[in-house]
C-alpha cells in the first residue's frame, strides 16, 4: 500500500514538474508575441486585482485567457482597458455587449498604462491554473509524528516492567540459594505499621488535620471565588472567525473593525458590511505560498466554507457579484460579559487613556479561537487603576486637575486611582 | 389521701366495648388502607423504589439542577447586517421633533439609543413651543404602549390596508355626507390637505374637536380679531398678574407658561411680579400666587366685570377688597399688568381681551393655535348622525365616545353611520364601536408640521420605524384622494413652496420661523353665526344644585389620552399629592356639612387615616342634569366653599391595562362643553375609599429649617441674617455658625480640586409642575410600584416635590404661633398648639419644595452602612453601589431627608407589577446606561452621575475644558422655569457658583450639619401684609 502511495506521489511530482515546464513554455511563447508575464503579474496585482481574478469572477469577470476570448484583438483590448466607457460611448458593438453582459458595471479607466504594460498584463492572464497541491505526504508525516511519542513511552514502560520482574526473579533466586546453602536470612523485626504509629501520635494527627483543613479551605475559597469568572471562555461561534489571520497575519488594526471602541462604551461587533469591505474581493483564504493561512487543524476548505457563511448571512451572491437582499444576521456568542451593574466604557480606555487592546484582551493576534483573556473581576480592574498612570499628554482637560492633584499627592504622575478611578460610583450606577 | 374513684369517658368505656379496647391499643380501629391510595398491594410489593431510594433521587436531581445552574447563560450579540451610518452602538443620537396630540404641544428633542427613543428633552431653539410638561416627558413611554392598535381592523377582524381603503373610497363616492372629526392639528400642511380633500369630495366636511376645549376664549378672540386662535402671554414681562379662574401654570389654554412666569418671579433688583389669583379649585397657579382668593365660578364672572370697571356689588366683602386691590395694582403696572381668565363665557373672555388691549404681556398678533375645536359643530354632528344623515365618519386623534358629555348619543348615532373609521393609536372607546380601525402611529413615528404659535413652525419627524402596521392620518387622506404621494413628500413640497428653503435644516432644528403660514385677519367675520353670547347658549351655572363644579385637568393625566402610561398614573398630583386616582375636591366646611368628613383616627371610628398613614375618603354622588357619578371625596384646603372640583381624563375602560383603569370618568358632567357646572352633591354611601398619597404630612408646623420664606419688603430692606440666618450652635460659650468647621463632628474633605457638583433649587421659580419628576423616572429607570404599594409609602420616586400648606393663613403666622408657645398646656401650650398646626388653614399658603438626595458632604447614610455600599466622591456626589447593598436599610433610617428608596420587590419582569417593565415593548424605554435595580437594595438620586460622567468623558476625548452649562441632570434639563440649576461650583464663573453665594441660599435642615450639595433659595412673596 505504502509503496503504491509513494509511486502515486512520484507520478504527481512528475506531472507537476511537467506542468511547471509547460507554464514556462507558454510564458515563453507569450513573451515572444506580447509581453512579460512576471512584470504583468505585478501590474495585474496593483491595477486589476481589486476587481478581477484569473480563474474566478469577482467584481469583474475572470480574466484567464482573455486574449483568446477576444480573438487576440490587442488593439480593441488596449482601447477597452485604457477607457472602456469611451469605447462604449463610441458605439463599439462588442464593447456595448461586454458592458451589458457584465451587469453594466463601470470599469475604471487606466489611461496611464502603456500598450507594453497591457501586453505584460495580458501575458500574465494567459497563465494556466496550477494543479492543486499534494496532500497525502503531509498526512503521512503527521501520523508518524503522533505515534512515535507513544511508542517510546510504551517501550520505556515495558522496560520498566521487565526490570521489576528481573529484580523479583533475582531476589527469589538468591533466597533459594540461601536456603539451599543454609545461610540464615535475617527476618525483619516486627515493627508497628507506620499508619498505626501515625494514628497513635495525637499531635501529628492534629497538625495534619489542621493543614488539611487549611488546604481544602484554600482550594474551596479559590473555587468559590471563580464562580462567575469566565476567564478562558472560548465559545464556538456561528462563523469560525480567526483573529489570528485578520489581526495577526494580515495585521489589520483592531479598531478598523471595532471602530466604535474609539467613541462608545461598546467596542462593537462589526456589522457585516464592514466584513464585506474586504471580503467582497476575498472569497477564499490563501492556501499555499508565503501567505498561507491554513493550519494543521483548519484546512483551506474549512476557511473558505466559513467565508461562504458570511456571504450567506450578508446576502452576497459571489457568482453574480451582487447582493440578493436576503440577509441573515449572525448571532455571535458574546464572550466578554460584564454584569449589568458595572459600567465600562471602551472609549475612555482606548481613546483617552490610549491603552492597547491587548492589555485586557490578550494576544488576540495569535488567537485562532477568540477567548476571554482577562478575568474581568473587580479586583483586576482596580489593580490596573492603581498601577496605571493617567495619560495627560496633549489633553487640556487634565491640565488643571492634574497640576493640583499631583501637587497634593506630591507625585509627578497620577495613577487612575488618585484621579478618582476607585470611587464606587465611577463604575456602578 | 388519693381517691380511687373510677373515671370514664363514655358509656362504652365503662362497659368494656371491644372497640374501645382496640382503640386503647392502636390509634385506629382498623388498619389504614394504604394500598388503596398507594396502588394495589401487588404493585406495592413488586416495586423496588423504597423510601430511601426516593430520597436519593430527590437529592440527586436537586444537586444536578443546582450544578447545571452554575453554568452561566450563553448571551448572544447580534450586530447589524448593514449598520446605519449615524448609529454607533452605545452612543445616543438626538432628533428634534414635536409633540402635538391635540392637547399637548411642545417642541422637543428625542434621545435615541440604538434606534430606540428613550427620553424627551426640551428643544432650546423653540420659543412658542418651548417647555415640555410632565405629560410630554412621559409621552415616550406611550410609544411603547402594549395596548396600541397593531393592524387595520374591519368589524373587529384584521384586514389589509387595501380593504380599508376600498371601503372608504366607496363610502366617499357614495354621495352621503362624510365628516372628518379630528383633533386640533395646528398643522398648515394638514389644513391644506384637508381643504384639498373636502374640495375633491364636496360631500365631505371637516370638524375639529378638542376634548377639553377653549370654546369661549376662541369665540371671543374670533369676535375681536377675526381668527380662531388664542392670545399668547409672555409673563416674563408682567409686573402684575391677575388671574380669575385661569390655571395658566396648568393646562389653561394649552399651558406652557411656566418659563415666562418663573422669570418674573425671581426677585431681581428688588422687584418681582405680583400674582393675584381668584379661583375655586386649589390649582398650581393659585398655589404659586402671592394672594389667592377662593372664589366660586359664578363670582369669578362678577370679579372680571368689576375689574373692568363694573359694579362689585353681589360679591362678598373679602373678594370686594381683593378686587379693589387688584384693580389698583393693575392700574399702577399699566402696560405691564395682565388679566387672564378661565371663566367659561364669551362675554367675560371678551372683557379680558379688552382689558389687556394695552398690555405688553398679551400677544394677539402672533396668537397660539393649539386649540381650534368648535363644540357647536360637534353637537350638530351628533344630531346629524342620529338623524341618519351621515354616511361616513372618519375620526383622527379624538375619542368622542369617551370624552363627549353626550357620549351615549354619539354611540347611538354611530350605529346609523354606514362606514366609520377611527384613525386612532388605540382601539379605544370610539374605535371599538366603529366599523373600521386604521391604526395611527405615535408622534415619534410620524411626519407633520405644527404651528404652535403663529410664525413658528415646529416639525415632527419619526425617530423610530413604525412599531406596528400603522399609517398616519395625512397619508390616509392622500391615499383616499387617489394620490400615491407620501405625506412626507407632500409636506416637504408644501413647505418649500411656502419659502422654507432649507427643509433639512428645519427638520434638524425642529423649528423654523416663517410667516408664510400666517393667516391675515379677514376683513369680515368668518362665521356670521358668531355673536357675542354665542357659546352654546347655555349658562351651566344656572339651574338646580347646591354646588358649583369646576372640571379640571391634572398635571399628570391631562385629557386622559395617555391614561395607559404608568409613569403618569403614579405621578403625584402637585397639590393633593394623590396618585392613581381622581376625586372630588371639597372644602372642609362643606364636607362636614354633607357628612363626608372623616375624623382624625380614633380607636372606635372609621378614620381619615389607616394605621400606615394611608388617607381615606367618603364617596359622594355628583349629579348634573340627571347624569350622576359617584366619586371619592378629598378635602382640599383652599377650595372655595360651595364649590367642588373633579379631574377629567380618568375612568377609561378600553385599550387600557387593568391596573391603569383608575378613577371615574368626569366627561359626562361636562354638559354644554363647559368646565363649570351647577351640580348637586350628596353623600353616596357609607363606604370608605382608599387614596394613595405620596406625602402624608400636610403642614410644616412652623419648621423654618425646611421651607424658608419672607416677603419682598423684608427681603429688600432687612439684612440676610434677619430673614435667612444660618443656625448657630455654642461651643465653649462661643456661638458658631453650624457650617463652621469648628463645630463639625467630621473632618472636612478637600473637594476644591476637579469638579464639585451642586444643584440649586429656587423655590420662587419652582411652580411645582412635576416635569422633573417624570424626566427623572425616564432617565433613571425608576420603577412604578402601583397604587397599593404607594399607599404603603413604598413609592420609588427619586425626586419628589413636597407641597406644604401653612396652618395659619401664611407661613409667617405659623412661625409666630410656634415661637409663641409657652409651656405644655394652656392657651399657648405646645401640646394642643402643635396638633392645631397639623391641620392646614382654610385658605393656606402653599410652598413647593423639590427634594431629592441632598448629596451631603457629611452624609449620615454613609457612616451607618455596614457594607460600605454608599460612599462619597470627590465630585460631591453620594454614590450608591447597588451590587454591594445588602438591604439593611440603616441608611434610609439615618437619612434626615428621607430620600432613600428600598426595592421591596422585583419590579421588572414581575407579573405582580404589570407595568411597562413587565413587557418587552415597555422595557424598550429603559436607559441602558443605568442599572435596573433588583429586589432588596436601596436606591436614590445619583445626581445623574451617568450624565456628568458622560460630559467629562466627552471633554476628555475631545481634549478640552468643560464650559459652564455643559453639566446637567435630568431634572435640571427638564426644568423650564429656571428653578433647577446644576453645575460645578469649583468653576468660579459658573452660574451655580453665583447662586450658591446668593443671599437667599440655604440648605435643607442646615442645623443637622450634613453640608449638602443641594441648596435652596428661600421663597420671597410679593405681599404687602406681614
Amino acid at each position: 500500500m505504502i509503496q503504491v502511495k509513494r509511486r502515486n506521489s512520484f507520478y504527481r511530482i512528475i506531472t507537476l514538474s511537467a506542468a511547471f515546464l509547460l507554464t514556462l513554455t507558454t510564458s515563453l511563447f507569450a513573451q515572444d508575441t506580447a509581453g512579460d508575464a512576471v512584470a504583468g503579474e505585478a501590474l495585474f496585482k496593483s491595477n486589476c486585482g481589486a476587481c478581477h481574478k484569473l480563474y474566478k469572477p469577482m467584481t469583474g469577470p475572470a480574466l484567464y485567457n482573455v486574449v483568446e476570448k477576444y480573438d487576440g484583438d490587442y488593439e480593441w483590448l488596449y482601447k477597452w482597458i485604457k477607457n472602456s466607457q469611451a469605447l462604449i460611448k463610441s458605439g463599439d458593438a462588442r464593447a456595448v455587449q461586454v458592458y451589458e453582459e457584465n451587469g453594466k458595471k463601470v470599469m475604471n479607466a487606466f489611461p496611464a498604462l502603456s500598450n507594453a504594460d497591457i501586453d505584460n498584463i495580458l501575458a500574465y492572464t494567459n497563465t494556466p491554473q496550477p494543479a492543486p497541491p499534494e496532500k497525502t505526504i503531509v498526512e503521512g508525516e503527521a501520523v508518524g509524528g503522533g505515534v512515535s511519542n507513544n511508542i517510546i513511552l510504551g517501550v520505556l514502560a515495558l522496560v520498566f516492567v521487565l526490570l521489576v520482574a528481573v529484580l523479583f526473579l533475582v531476589n527469589n533466586t538468591l533466597k533459594k540459594f540461601a536456603t539451599a546453602q543454609g545461610i540464615e536470612v535475617e527476618e525483619p523485626t516486627k515493627r508497628t505499621p507506620i499508619w498505626k504509629a501515625f494514628v497513635q501520635n495525637q499531635f501529628l494527627v492534629l497538625v495534619t488535620s489542621i493543614l488539611l483543613l487549611l488546604g481544602s479551605a484554600y482550594f474551596a475559597y479559590g473555587a468559590l471565588m471563580s464562580v462567575g469568572v469566565e476567564q478562558g471562555y472560548a465559545p464556538i461561534q456561528p462563523i469560525h472567525y480567526s483573529h489570528r489571520i485578520h489581526a495577526g497575519e494580515n495585521a489589520i488594526e483592531c479598531k478598523y473593525c471595532h471602530s466604535s471602541a474609539r467613541v462608545s462604551k461598546h467596542s462593537g461587533i462589526p456589522s457585516l458590511n464592514v466584513c464585506m469591505n474586504c471580503h467582497k474581493s476575498i472569497a477564499e483564504v490563501a492556501g499555499d505560498g508565503d501567505y498561507a493561512s491554513v493550519t494543521e487543524d483548519y484546512s483551506k476548505e474549512f476557511y473558505d466554507g466559513e467565508i461562504q457563511k458570511l456571504y450567506k448571512a450578508v446576502g452576497w451572491d459571489p457568482a453574480t457579484q451582487s447582493y440578493t437582499g436576503e440577509t441573515q444576521p449572525v448571532e455571535w456568542v458574546r464572550i466578554h460579559n460584564l454584569p449589568d451593574f458595572a459600567y465600562f466604557n471602551h472609549s475612555q480606555h482606548v481613546t483617552v487613556a490610549g491603552i492597547e487592546c491587548q492589555k485586557c484582551h490578550g494576544p488576540v493576534e495569535e488567537m485562532e479561537v477568540m477567548y476571554q483573556y482577562a478575568p474581568l473581576t473587580m479586583g483586576w480592574c482596580i489593580n490596573c487603576h492603581r498601577e496605571t498612570n493617567v495619560k495627560i499628554e496633549g489633553n487640556p482637560y487634565y491640565e488643571k486637575i492634574h497640576e493640583q492633584l499631583s501637587e497634593k499627592y506630591g507625585v509627578e504622575q497620577l495613577t487612575a486611582a488618585q484621579m478618582g478611578g476607585l470611587e464606587c460610583g465611577k463604575c456602578h450606577y | 389521701m388519693s381517691s380511687n374513684k373510677k373515671y370514664w369517658k363514655s358509656d362504652d368505656q365503662l362497659h368494656g366495648n371491644p372497640a374501645v379496647e382496640a382503640l386503647s391499643q392502636n390509634e385506629f380501629v382498623q388498619e389504614i388502607p394504604t394500598d388503596e391510595f398507594l396502588g394495589d398491594k401487588k404493585t406495592l410489593d413488586s416495586t423496588e423504589t423504597t423510601r430511601r431510594d426516593f430520597l436519593k433521587y430527590v437529592g440527586f436531581s436537586t444537586a444536578a439542577a443546582s450544578l447545571a445552574a452554575c453554568e452561566g447563560p450563553v448571551k448572544k450579540s447580534i450586530p447589524y447586517v448593514v449598520q446605519p451610518e449615524q448609529i454607533v452602538p452605545g452612543v445616543a443620537d438626538y432628533y428634534a421633533t414635536t409633540m402635538a396630540d391635540g392637547f399637548d404641544f411642545a417642541s422637543v428633542l428625542i434621545k435615541t439609543r440604538e434606534g430606540r427613543p428613550i427620553k424627551v428633552e426640551n428643544n432650546n431653539l423653540a420659543k412658542g413651543g418651548f417647555g415640555a410638561n410632565a405629560r410630554v416627558h412621559a409621552s415616550v413611554l406611550s410609544l411603547y404602549d402594549m395596548k396600541r392598535a397593531t393592524s387595520p381592523l374591519a368589524n373587529g377582524q384584521e384586514v389589509s390596508w387595501d380593504d380599508i381603503d376600498q371601503g372608504i373610497i366607496n363610502a366617499l363616492n357614495g354621495g352621503k355626507k362624510a365628516v372628518l372629526l379630528t383633533q386640533t392639528f395646528a398643522s398648515p400642511t394638514t389644513d391644506k390637505l384637508i381643504a384639498e380633500f373636502t374640495a375633491k369630495f364636496p360631500n365631505a366636511s371637516h370638524i375639529t374637536y378638542d376634548a377639553v376645549g377653549e370654546q369661549d376664549a376662541l369665540d371671543a378672540f374670533e369676535l375681536k380679531y377675526g381668527r380662531r386662535a388664542l392670545a399668547d402671554y409672555d409673563f416674563s414681562k408682567a409686573e402684575v398678574i391677575v388671574s380669575v379662574g385661569a390655571d395658566f401654570l396648568g393646562d389653561w389654554q394649552g399651558g406652557g407658561y411656566d418659563s415666562g412666569y418663573g422669570k418674573s418671579r425671581v426677585p431681581k433688583n428688588g422687584r418681582m411680579s405680583r400674582h393675584i389669583q381668584f379661583e375655586a379649585n386649589m390649582s398650581l397657579s393659585g398655589a404659586n400666587a402671592d394672594k389667592r382668593v377662593p372664589t366660586t365660578p359664578s363670582q369669578q364672572k362678577l370679579v372680571v366685570q368689576a375689574l373692568a370697571g363694573g359694579s362689585a356689588s353681589g360679591l362678598p366683602e373679602n373678594i370686594k377688597t381683593a378686587v379693589a386691590f387688584a384693580k389698583k395694582k393693575l392700574a399702577e403696572a399699566g402696560s405691564k399688568g395682565v388679566v387672564v381668565t378661565g371663566v367659561q363665557d364669551v362675554a367675560t373672555q371678551r372683557i379680558v381681551l379688552d382689558l389687556n388691549a394695552n398690555s405688553e404681556v398679551m400677544d394677539t398678533a402672533n396668537p397660539k393655535l393649539t386649540r381650534s375645536g368648535d363644540a357647536r359643530k360637534v353637537a350638530q354632528l351628533v344630531k346629524d348622525m342620529n338623524a341618519g344623515q351621515i354616511g361616513l365618519l372618519i375620526t383622527a386623534g379624538v375619542n368622542p365616545a369617551y370624552s363627549l358629555p353626550n357620549a351615549d348619543e354619539f354611540v347611538a348615532g354611530l350605529g346609523k353611520v354606514a362606514v366609520s373609521v377611527a384613525c386612532s393609536m388605540k382601539v379605544d372607546e370610539t374605535a371599538v364601536k366603529m366599523t373600521h380601525v386604521a391604526p395611527a402611529p405615535h408622534y415619534l413615528e410620524s411626519w407633520r408640521d405644527v404651528q404652535i404659535k403663529q410664525g413658528e413652525i415646529s416639525l415632527m419627524q419619526p425617530t423610530i420605524r413604525p412599531l406596528f402596521d400603522t399609517r398616519q392620518f395625512q397619508d390616509n387622506l392622500l391615499k383616499w384622494m387617489g394620490s400615491d404621494q407620501p405625506y412626507y413628500e407632500y409636506m416637504k413640497s408644501t413647505m418649500q413652496a411656502a419659502g422654507v428653503t432649507s427643509f433639512n435644516k428645519a427638520v434638524q432644528d425642529g423649528v423654523v420661523y416663517t410667516d408664510a403660514f400666517a393667516k391675515a385677519a379677514p376683513s369680515s367675520q368668518e362665521d356670521s353665526s358668531l355673536t357675542a353670547d354665542a357659546g352654546l347658549a347655555v349658562d351651566t351655572l344656572q339651574g338646580d344644585g347646591n354646588f358649583e363644579l369646576t372640571l379640571y385637568t391634572k398635571t399628570s393625566m391631562g385629557d386622559g389620552s395617555q391614561a395607559n402610561n404608568p409613569w403618569l398614573q403614579e405621578m403625584p398630583d402637585p397639590i393633593t399629592r394623590a396618585t392613581w386616582d381622581n376625586y372630588l375636591t371639597m372644602s372642609e366646611a362643606d364636607a362636614k356639612e354633607l357628612g363626608l368628613w372623616l375624623d382624625r383616627s380614633t380607636f372606635f371610628t372609621e378614620a381619615r387615616h389607616d394605621a400606615n398613614g394611608g388617607l381615606n375618603g367618603r364617596y359622594a354622588e355628583v349629579t348634573v342634569d340627571g347624569v350622576s357619578v359617584v366619586v371619592p371625596v378629598m378635602v382640599q384646603p383652599g377650595q372655595a366653599n360651595g364649590t367642588v372640583g373633579l379631574a377629567l381624563g380618568y375612568g377609561k375602560k378600553e385599550a387600557i391595562q387593568e391596573d391603569m383603569q383608575t378613577g371615574v370618568n368626569a366627561y359626562p358632567l361636562m354638559q354644554g362643553f363647559k368646565n363649570t357646572q351647577k351640580v348637586s352633591v350628596k353623600k353616596a354611601n357609607e363606604d370608605v375609599h382608599e387614596f394613595a398619597l405620596i406625602q402624608l404630612h400636610n403642614t410644616l408646623m412652623g419648621r423654618g429649617d425646611i421651607v424658608r420664606e419672607t416677603t419682598l419688603e423684608i427681603f429688600n430692606t432687612k439684612d440676610k441674617h434677619y430673614w435667612n440666618p444660618v443656625p448657630e450652635v455654642t461651643k465653649n460659650h462661643i456661638e458658631y455658625e453650624v457650617t463652621s468647621p469648628e463645630v463639625d463632628l467630621w473632618d472636612s474633605f478637600d473637594r476644591s480640586i476637579g469638579h464639585h457638583f451642586n444643584l440649586s433649587i429656587d423655590m420662587n421659580a419652582c411652580t411645582g409642575c412635576g416635569a422633573c419628576v417624570i424626566a427623572c423616572h425616564s432617565e433613571n429607570n425608576v420603577p412604578v410600584v402601583g397604587k397599593s404599594e404607594v399607599r404603603r409609602s413604598r413609592d420609588m420616586h427619586w425626586l419628589r416635590i413636597d407641597r406644604y400648606y401653612s396652618s395659619e393663613d401664611t407661613f409667617q403666622l405659623d412661625d409666630t404661633k410656634k415661637n409663641d408657645f409657652s409651656g405644655l398646656g394652656g392657651d399657648n401650650g405646645s401640646l394642643g398648639g402643635f396638633s392645631e398646626m397639623e391641620d392646614p388653614a382654610a385658605n393656606p399658603q402653599i410652598a413647593f419644595q423639590p427634594v431629592m438626595c441632598q448629596h451631603c458632604n457629611h452624609a449620615p447614610c454613609e457612616t451607618v452602612c455596614p457594607v460600605a455600599a454608599t460612599s462619597h466622591s470627590r465630585q460631591g456626589q453620594n454614590h450608591m453601589a447597588y451590587n454591594r447593598c445588602v438591604g439593611t436599610r440603616y441608611c434610609a433610617n439615618n437619612c434626615p431627608y428621607k430620600v432613600r428608596r428600598f426595592n421591596w420587590f422585583l419590579y421588572n419582569g414581575n407579573d405582580e407589577f404589570d407595568y411597562h417593565m413587565n413587557n418587552d415593548l415597555g422595557r424598550m424605554v429603559l436607559n441602558p446606561d443605568v442599572t435596573v435595580r433588583s429586589r432588596g437594595v436601596i436606591e436614590k438620586c445619583s445626581m445623574c452621575i451617568q450624565m456628568t460622567q458622560k460630559t467629562i468623558l466627552d471633554a476628555k476625548r475631545e481634549g478640552r475644558q468643560i464650559k459652564d452649562g455643559e453639566f446637567a441632570t435630568a431634572c435640571s434639563n427638564a426644568c423650564t422655569s429656571g428653578a433647577l440649576v446644576f453645575g460645578d461650583v469649583n468653576d468660579e464663573q459658573s452660574e451655580v457658583k453665583k447662586l450658591s453665594q446668593d443671599d437667599r441660599m440655604y440648605h435643607l435642615l442646615e442645623h443637622v450639619g450634613t453640608k449638602p450639595n443641594v441648596f435652596y433659595h428661600a421663597i420671597v412673596r410679593n405681599t404687602e401684609e406681614a
